[in-house]
């Protein structure tokens, strides 16, 4: 058999998990319940005031979840991989050790833990488990390209003059950005789109627009559930290639 | 030496890794505008030295001065040195320009002194127009170039070099030497170079310092490194050498090779042992007649470019190497003459393995962590502390690691014209010396056993 043949079956794969149902997606967002072509699902949204709300108010959790776990992670990941707090790499395990645990069982646990501290359900339970939640996503990518940095360029950067603060400035953190890019994109992607934290922490106070594209589809509203989702992907999508940009030379960040 | 034209001062530094003295007791002066070379194996912590004095290590004691300060404790970005690093250490988020401006905008000069300055130094390494390229796209000797001008540009005091050539092939390396050299003439700073290089320290300093297991072998100008060298380490290291064992009967007598020659040491008293060193480019070779003072056969007969390389075994068993634009071929009956001059007399470090030591009973003494059977010691009560001796011959190498009793790796192999003298690192962190017949490679790994008989014990 020759060597191109072994792609079939993931061709296959890719075809019926990941191309077809992005189609799909494309074809609803684009029809009306009788299969015609229309705008009117991206023209109700618009229309929807509350729908663009929500759109906008996850987006602005998504950033600040992100923000959060950036000042949070940084600094850890940083610290990390200094070898002489890290010798035998055991606290890099204790921070990645909780992704073992499924999300929806820490994040039920998470909200057991606040019932029995009394501290209400909300906006700031649901941005602490969104930060809890995503954190190892950020430290790690960082990490990894932290602790892959050449030290001699820390020296060389000493050696020209700077201070302790113009050498994180001007060397750790630039050369540290393929790090950052890909912990801010696998913690906003996650974060933008997730619905279950939303439900489970602020007992449906709170809708996110997972929770409004989840809702539409479970009600039937598949056209419209469609071209919500076709707008979150897009607005992914930008974010990634806006990270993307920002980095041509390696891609160390390294996801998991 | 004076005070006053002394840059650096580095008065008995160690500097310890956990338990292993990586320097042991280093001192060196080096004059303002001397280009100095390190030169050492690796592993004999001369980068360590550098590192101390660029600020990345702390000496664990002694101090360091630069310029009549001193700077033991200082952080690097407050030295006035600047380094050159091994693998160029260039920031690859910056472009040539940048990475070069980096010191002098930290400096907070203006704009257009730094655009000036950053020019003059791209001229100095011929690296002129490259300013805005990005350094991931520059070969290894531009990316060396660009290195050398970003420490340069700083206009430190002392410029410090490790190993800055390594990476780069031979003719590249060839010609950025005598870049270097014409660099340091211009500049007019002290340079401090880093190398393993013989030749590379020969050809380019003003002072070599040989470096080896931590500690400063000699100090000197290449001549007399090269001529009069210390001790058969140093001999051995710099450039190619006939290392023998010889006996120094009195001033100017010494015998070595089964007979007597004439030199020209003295001062070592009668009847010492001794190491001699003869270069192989010294040796006199020719035709058997009466001048020979001795003979033998040419075993191999190697073109070299130059000259001719020949080794000549004589008939009691003894090897040399010699030089010479003649060519004899293998197998031919040859005489050999050295002039006194040449024949270089060192004192030998040590005549026998020396260890501290416990016995343990009567019969049994413990040294290098391990139980050794020894003969029976009489006046000595256990649990004292002894000396333990033993003679390099009676140390016995194993093939095996279980065959020994201590285990440990192959070193150093100097050849001595008729055996090799070996420096072996024990597991247990010493080294123990052997003169064998067979042979050996670097880094074997070795069991180590030693006769009852062969242990003396030295209360």
């Amino acid at each position: 058999m020759r060597r191109r043949n072994w792609t079939i079956p993931y061709a296959v794969f890719l075809a019926i998990f990941v191309v077809m149902p992005l189609l799909l997606i494309l074809i609803y967002a684009f029809t009306n319940a009788d299969g015609a072509f229309t705008f009117a699902n991206f023209r109700k949204f618009m229309m929807h005031p509350e729908a663009i709300n929500t759109f906008v108010y996850s987006i602005g959790i998504a950033i600040i979840t992100t923000l959060i776990c950036l000042i949070l992670g940084y600094p850890a990941a940083y610290i990390l991989s200094q070898a002489r707090f890290n010798t035998s790499r055991t606290m890099v395990m204790l921070f990645i050790l909780p992704m073992w645990v499924n999300i929806l069982i820490r994040t039920l646990a998470t909200v057991a833990l606040f019932d029995f501290l009394d501290f209400p359900l909300g906006e700031g339970a649901l941005i602490f488990g969104m930060v809890y939640n995503f954190l190892p996503f950020m430290i790690y990518p960082i990490y990894n390209t932290l602790q892959k940095m050449d030290s001699s360029l820390v020296e060389a950067a000493q050696d020209l003059g700077a201070n302790p603060l113009q050498v994180f400035i001007k060397t750790i953190f630039p050369l540290s950005m393929p790090g950052v890019m890909s912990g801010v994109v696998m913690v906003f992607m996650p974060t933008v789109s997730t619905f279950a934290i939303a439900e489970l922490l602020t007992m449906n106070n709170i809708k996110l627009f997972g929770t409004t594209v989840q809702e539409n589809i479970n009600n039937g509203m598949w056209n419209y559930g469609a071209a919500l989702s076709l707008i979150m992907l897009i607005l992914i999508g930008v974010t990634i290639l806006f990270s993307n940009d920002s980095d041509d030379t390696s891609n160390e960040g390294g996801v998991i | 030496m004076q005070k006053s034209d002394c840059i650096i001062g580095i008065e008995h530094v160690y500097k310890y890794f956990g338990d292993k003295a990586v320097l042991n007791d280093v001192n060196l002066f080096v004059r303002k505008g001397e280009f100095v070379t390190i030169l050492g194996p690796s592993g004999c912590g001369k980068t360590t030295l550098l590192r101390l004095i660029a600020g990345f290590q702390t000496a664990s004691e002694g101090e360091i001065s630069i310029a009549g300060k001193d700077i033991t404790q200082t952080p690097p970005h407050k030295r006035p040195v600047n380094t050159v690093f091994q693998k160029y250490a260039l920031f690859p988020h910056l472009n040539v320009f940048n990475n070069i401006a980096f010191g002098l905008k930290l400096k907070k000069m203006p704009s257009a002194t730094i655009t000036k300055k950053v020019k003059q130094a791209l001229k100095m390494v011929g690296m002129t127009d490259y300013e805005y390229r990005d350094v991931d796209s520059l070969s290894g000797g531009q990316q060396q170039r660009v290195a050398i001008a970003r420490a340069i540009v700083n206009e430190p005091e002392v410029l410090l070099l490790d190993e800055p050539l390594a990476a780069l092939d031979l003719k590249m390396r060839k010609d950025m030497q005598m870049e270097l050299k014409e660099m340091h003439k211009s500049l007019g700073i002290t340079f401090v170079y880093v190398t393993h290089d013989q030749e590379e320290a020969l050809t380019l300093s003003d002072t070599i310092v040989v470096m080896s297991e931590g500690k400063i072998q000699q100090i000197g100008t290449p001549i007399d490194i090269y001529n009069e060298p210390i001790n058969s380490f140093v001999a051995d290291f710099i450039g190619e050498s006939n290392v023998l064992n010889g006996l120094m009967v009195k001033d100017k007598l010494v015998t070595f090779a089964g007979r007597e020659f004439e030199c020209v040491d003295e001062g070592f008293g009668d009847n010492v042992p001794v190491d001699v060193v003869i270069r192989p480019e010294d040796i006199y070779i020719f035709e058997p007649s009466e001048a020979a003072m001795l003979t033998g056969t040419v075993t191999s007969s190697i073109f070299k470019g130059v000259h001719y390389e020949m080794m000549v075994q004589t008939p009691n068993g003894y090897e040399f190497m010699v030089q010479d634009y003649h060519c004899f071929d293998t197998g031919m009956e040859v005489g050999l003459l050295v002039k006194p001059f040449d024949i270089h007399v060192m004192k030998k470090e040590r005549t026998c393995n020396t260890f501290e030591g416990k016995l343990v009973d009567a019969t049994h003494v413990e040294f290098l962590g391990c139980v050794f059977e020894c003969k029976e010691v009489k006046d000595i009560d256990p649990e004292t502390p002894v000396k333990v001796e033993v003679n390099f011959e009676h140390v016995i190498l194993e093939d095996n690691e279980e065959d020994g009793k201590l285990t440990g790796e192959v070193k150093f192999i100097l050849y001595k014209g008729n055996h090799y003298h070996l420096t072996v690192f024990t597991d247990w962190d010493e080294n123990i010396f052997v003169d064998t017949n067979d042979v050996w490679d670097d880094g074997d790994r070795v069991g180590i056993t030693i006769a009852p008989e062969n242990i003396r014990i030295i209360h």
